[in-house]
């Protein structure tokens, strides 16, 4: 199995901490977790970093998370890297303006670990 | 379970208590591992050390809050966290993604509410010397639960 890199964009830091410990209750073997608070600071981080798998929340403060999506064609590391929603917002409407946008995953908050595994690891492909 | 939220059935007290129940329990069981139902609210008086606030616009106006005591807060974090609670700033912020969790859980349960309600980032107050109003005019759904023992209120405040 290989090891994935992963950005998890959440402006709450006790999420960001539970989506990481979801990854890794799903089987998924984490090289390296990088941690932003909303989507300016993840296209920041993915100027800096390679990742394989970007987990995001929709309400952010500062640059939500459907504006993130459609930004991240800017960036050219993340090029290709499978979005997955993580979010409270689960209407059908956010569901395809993410999925439209760009996103290749949603989940609807709360969820299990299960859910994380049943929603990320088809979108790794075979990186796992 | 959804509850069609058109005028001809939109009697808040009747149809959405169950509704907001099912959110809460939910909430307490998926992300923190713990089975809660609703108790009397006369009898359990939560304290009110922390609150947290999540704002609803749109098609459903109002504020869902989620109050408890100081000691509660932090159990509820440690819960959500494990042992790794460190500081009270993520004890708000845990209990602020639970009544973030509550408030869509609620609302993505409401049918025809698609896409006309969002909800605000949550907002947690701390400390013994204040009092929470909310300045709504409609109806006030309450749900009390107990966490290992101790209350936790949820109370959803509606604009009329």
């Amino acid at each position: 199995m290989d090891k994935v890199r992963a950005l998890i964009v959440d402006d709450s830091s006790v999420m960001r901490k539970i989506v990481e410990r979801s990854l890794r209750q799903a089987g998924i073997d984490l090289e390296k977790v990088v941690e932003a608070a909303n989507g300016a600071e993840a296209l920041g981080a993915l100027r800096e970093n390679k990742v394989d798998l970007i987990l995001c929340d929709i309400n952010m403060p500062v640059m939500d998370g459907l504006e993130f999506v459609r930004q991240i064609g800017t960036v050219a590391n993340a090029k290709g890297v499978p979005i997955v929603m993580i979010t409270t917002e689960g209407s059908e409407s956010h569901v395809v303006q993410a999925l439209s946008a760009g996103a290749r995953g949603y989940i609807r908050k709360p969820f299990t670990p299960d859910q994380v595994k049943e929603h990320v690891v088809p979108v790794l492909g075979k990186k796992l | 379970m959804s509850v069609d939220t058109s005028a001809a059935v939109r009697s808040h007290e009747e149809n959405w208590q169950p509704v907001l129940e099912l959110a809460v329990e939910e909430v307490f069981e998926i992300m923190l591992g713990c089975r809660v139902r609703p108790t009397s609210k006369a009898e359990h008086q939560a304290g009110g050390e922390f609150t947290a606030m999540v704002g609803l616009a749109g098609a459903l106006c109002g504020v869902l809050s989620v109050c408890c005591d100081a000691q509660t807060a932090s159990r509820l974090a440690r819960r959500m966290l494990g042992d790794i609670v460190e500081s009270e700033e993520q004890v708000s912020d845990a209990l602020g993604e639970i009544c973030n969790m509550v408030a869509g859980n609620f609302k993505n349960k409401l049918a025809g509410m698609d896409g006309r309600c969002m909800l605000s980032v949550p907002t947690v107050i701390s400390g013994g010397e204040y009092e929470f109003r909310s300045l709504t005019d409609g109806d006030t759904l309450d749900v009390c639960v107990l966490f290992e023992g101790a209350p936790v209120a949820v109370q959803l405040a509606l604009h009329g």
